[in-house]
């Protein structure tokens, strides 16, 4: 399977953006490319099995690029593509993604246990290995730590149904016995599964740790 | 630093809990900071590092005293050797004791950026100079917070603490998440130069590298107690230079070391056990361990919270 941008160009408020843009969304990172346009231009493509490290300044429109990749932002030109078709636009879709902000991406109305199990139910196994504890699905967003809330936000977009899991500085917010343990298992399960990632990080060493293949944006 | 120098800052036994609705109208107390102590020297960077729910942002919101009003706080805060009381802070706050806080949502969303920088005690042309020097463009004073992208709200909340003018300590809170290691440097850079002005600085944060990088000494928490606070050099040689199982643990677990992690996590507020908090993780962990709270105590220059440690 293969995951690609061509061409891809985009710019706020203007033609092309879907209102509500998706959690995380609409801030107005600073012009990277033309007049406007945060992405001009972009192409990327990304193999089932490759990890793939995107670095670049922050502004220069990491985090567009990875919502237009997850269907969540239409491009105003240009097009995302999963083995060459668009992506689909109802049902579950197989490029998810894993937010920078974990506060943001869960309904604040939903407790925790609804909020993981919104498109599938992960089994228990899962759920230990990302550290999340049975009690905390009674909880409500507000009573967990980011890091916490990471954990859900990482265990719903495992679904089976997953071909391409776009990882948005995922995590910065973990501390680094955590962040081990995370991608120690997101590695297992990717390889397993033949995932292919996007990988936004400001790290370099966990970039060198973790991905195949680094891109600058 | 010239030994016997007074602390700016210096936090002793400090323990928070909140007071919350378990079932129905019944209340409980849960103690989610049990154990913090740490001080903050003039012309030092003191970072402070441990897990998500260690008590780090917790500590620097009971030093500026903004925690909600169902917190109960113990132990000691003291301010150049005087404890720390609302009434002073209210004098303190914005113009000696600088807060930047970790999340963009303290911005006011409804307020332009330029304005909030301006605060209360800072002035237009101090707001100009700093945002010249973060490089926030001459248009970025006009926007809303929602117009900013993660690195330039992160630039602001900086901005915000430097306008005060005269500032003797520094409580930031995770203030480099989203800006890229360029700008991050950049802003370490500014830490250095307060302390090197004299100022002391509390950095909370969960990168090592620019903890490692900038800090003189790191104090690193968990579970809501400080179990080890070592040189920045110590910390970046790792292994048998730390004195807590947990800092080895957690130099392991460093990317650019081995990225291999321990199991399990850490003990949810709540459900602390009795003595030390990282027992059930702890590899040298005997009876003594479960015995009672374990005291922080000086050990090789630096202090270590357990009771093996040589």
């Amino acid at each position: 399977m293969r995951l690609e941008a061509q061409d891809v160009r985009f710019r706020y408020g203007g033609a092309g953006a879907r209102p509500g843009g998706g959690p995380g969304g609409g801030s107005v990172p600073e012009a990277g490319a033309g007049p406007g346009w945060v992405l001009d231009g972009v192409s990327l493509r990304i193999e089932a099995g490759e990890r793939v490290a995107l670095v670049g300044p922050s502004g220069c429109g990491k985090s567009t690029l990875a919502k237009i990749l997850a269907g969540y932002l239409a491009p105003a030109s240009g097009a995302v593509l999963l083995d060459g078709a668009p992506l689909p636009r109802r049902g579950y879709c197989p490029v998810q993604m894993v937010f920078q902000h974990p506060e943001l991406s869960v309904n604040p109305r939903w407790n925790m246990g609804r909020v993981l199990t919104e498109s599938w139910a992960p089994d228990e196994a899962l759920l230990r290995e990302l550290g999340i504890e049975r009690e905390w699905l009674r909880r409500w967003p507000i009573e967990l730590s980011g890091g916490e809330l990471q954990r859900f936000c990482i265990a719903r977009v495992l679904g089976p149904g997953t071909r391409f899991l776009i990882c948005d500085e995922i995590s910065t917010m973990l501390d680094v016995i955590t962040q081990a343990q995370i991608w120690q298992l997101l590695l297992r399960v990717a390889e397993e599964r033949g995932l292919g990632l996007l990988v936004i990080t400001h790290s370099q060493p966990l970039a060198e740790k973790v991905c195949t293949r680094i891109v600058n944006l | 630093m010239a030994p016997g120098m007074e602390p700016i800052l210096s936090v002793e036994e400090l323990a928070v809990s909140f007071s919350m609705y378990d079932r129905g109208l019944r209340k409980a107390d849960l103690a989610v900071i049990r154990s913090l102590s740490l001080d903050v020297r003039p012309g030092e960077v003191l970072g402070v590092i441990g897990s998500s729910g260690s008590g780090k942002s917790l500590l620097a919101h009971a030093i500026m005293g903004i925690l909600p009003p169902n917190a109960t706080v113990r132990g000691e805060v003291l301010y150049r050797g005087e404890p720390l009381t609302e009434a002073r802070l209210r004098g303190l706050r914005g113009r000696e004791i600088a807060f930047i806080p970790q999340s963009v949502d303290y911005l006011d969303p409804l307020m332009r950026v330029g304005r909030q920088v301006v605060g209360t005690f800072g002035t237009r042309a101090a707001q100009e100079a700093i945002f010249e020097r973060y490089r926030l463009g001459a248009g970025v004073a006009r926007m809303y917070p929602f117009q900013l992208s993660g690195g330039m709200a992160r630039r602001v909340l900086f901005a915000t603490a430097a306008v005060g003018g005269d500032v003797k300590l520094v409580v930031a809170d995770e203030p480099t998440p989203g800006l890229g290691p360029d700008l991050a440097a950049k802003m370490m850079k500014h830490f250095r130069e307060f302390a090197d002005a004299g100022a002391g600085v509390l950095l909370i944060t969960h990168d090592v590298d620019l903890a490692l990088g900038y800090a003189d000494r790191i104090a690193v928490f968990y579970a809501g107690a400080t179990v080890e606070i070592a040189t920045a050099a110590e910390f970046a040689a790792g292994g048998a230079a730390l004195r807590h199982p947990y800092s080895r643990a957690f130099s392991d677990a460093l990317p650019q070391n081995r990225f291999l992690p321990i199991p399990g996590s850490q003990p949810y507020a709540g459900s602390l056990p009795e003595g030390c908090p990282f027992a059930a993780r702890c590899p040298e962990r005997t009876e003594a361990c479960l015995a009672g709270d374990v005291p922080m105590r000086d050990l090789r220059g630096g202090k270590v919270r357990c009771v093996h440690a040589a």
